[in-house]
């Protein structure tokens, strides 16, 4: 699983809405998502197979069903390794300018 | 964080470039854990779980504990008073060798129904205590300084 992955799954508005719906309420089958969707069942399947490829749901078998759970943790990462690095300059640039506003007041 | 209900089942995974023996060594041994749980240091030793933050302690019951692949243990959100009234929940760790020498750590969090605060609560800390295990175990150093 690399961030390539989680990019490229996240690059399409079909899995992003399949993620919101699982972020709404986790642990559903794939009838359950299909009937959300208008695709075909085969289609959904395609697209919960590449969430699943890039760590963005997981599976687990209760009984006789399969129910996808939503995994935010490589989005978290991506998180670490992308936003924080570039919006830290930002709130040091901002707390700089609180500073230097403060010490001329 | 969130308007939806926090989830009863909650499932988080990461893949973590480690053997499946030193993912279960971070998790069980209070010198890895304090580095990346809230500092909490946390130890399994004779069938409970420890935990102990600053000079809050509490333990909790190991139901199921087979090195290095599986422990299973009752989740109690002992330091909060209001989450520490509700249920007992569950957390299962299951720790699976990948090819590569990549491990998939998987936690679920459920027997959640009787604890909404504490659903509601670890949905985010799960996520920042999986990518801080992750971040120590490759490159030796906590998430946060």
């Amino acid at each position: 699983m690399d961030d390539d992955q989680v990019f490229k799954a996240l690059a399409d508005p079909t899995r992003r809405h399949l993620l919101d719906r699982l972020f709404e309420r986790d642990g559903r089958t794939l009838t359950e998502l299909e009937s959300e969707l208008e695709m075909t069942r085969f289609g959904v399947m395609k697209h919960l197979r590449l969430l699943e490829g890039a760590g963005l749901v997981v599976t687990r078998r209760e009984g006789r069903e399969k129910l996808h759970f939503l995994n935010p943790v490589p989005i978290r990462l991506i998180h670490d390794r992308w936003i924080d690095k570039y919006t830290e300059h930002r709130v040091a640039a901002l707390a700089d300018l609180k500073h230097e506003l403060e010490e001329s007041a | 964080m969130t308007t939806m209900t926090a989830q009863a089942t909650q499932v988080y995974s990461v893949f973590i470039r480690a053997t499946p023996e030193q993912v279960w060594e971070a998790i069980t041994k209070p010198e890895f854990t304090q580095q990346y749980f809230y500092g909490a240091r946390i130890e399994i030793r004779d069938g409970r779980r420890f935990s102990a933050i600053g000079d809050m302690e509490w333990d909790e019951e190991v139901l199921e504990a087979s090195p290095p692949g599986r422990l299973v243990h009752r989740f109690v959100a002992a330091y909060d008073p209001e989450m520490a009234a509700e249920d007992a929940s569950r957390v299962t760790w299951e720790i699976e060798p990948q090819d590569g020498g990549i491990t998939k750590l998987t936690v679920v969090h459920d027997q959640l129904q009787s604890a909404p605060k504490t659903a509601e609560s670890v949905a985010g800390g799960w996520m920042y205590i999986l990518s801080g295990l992750k971040t120590l175990l490759e490159t030796g150093e906590p998430l946060v300084a």
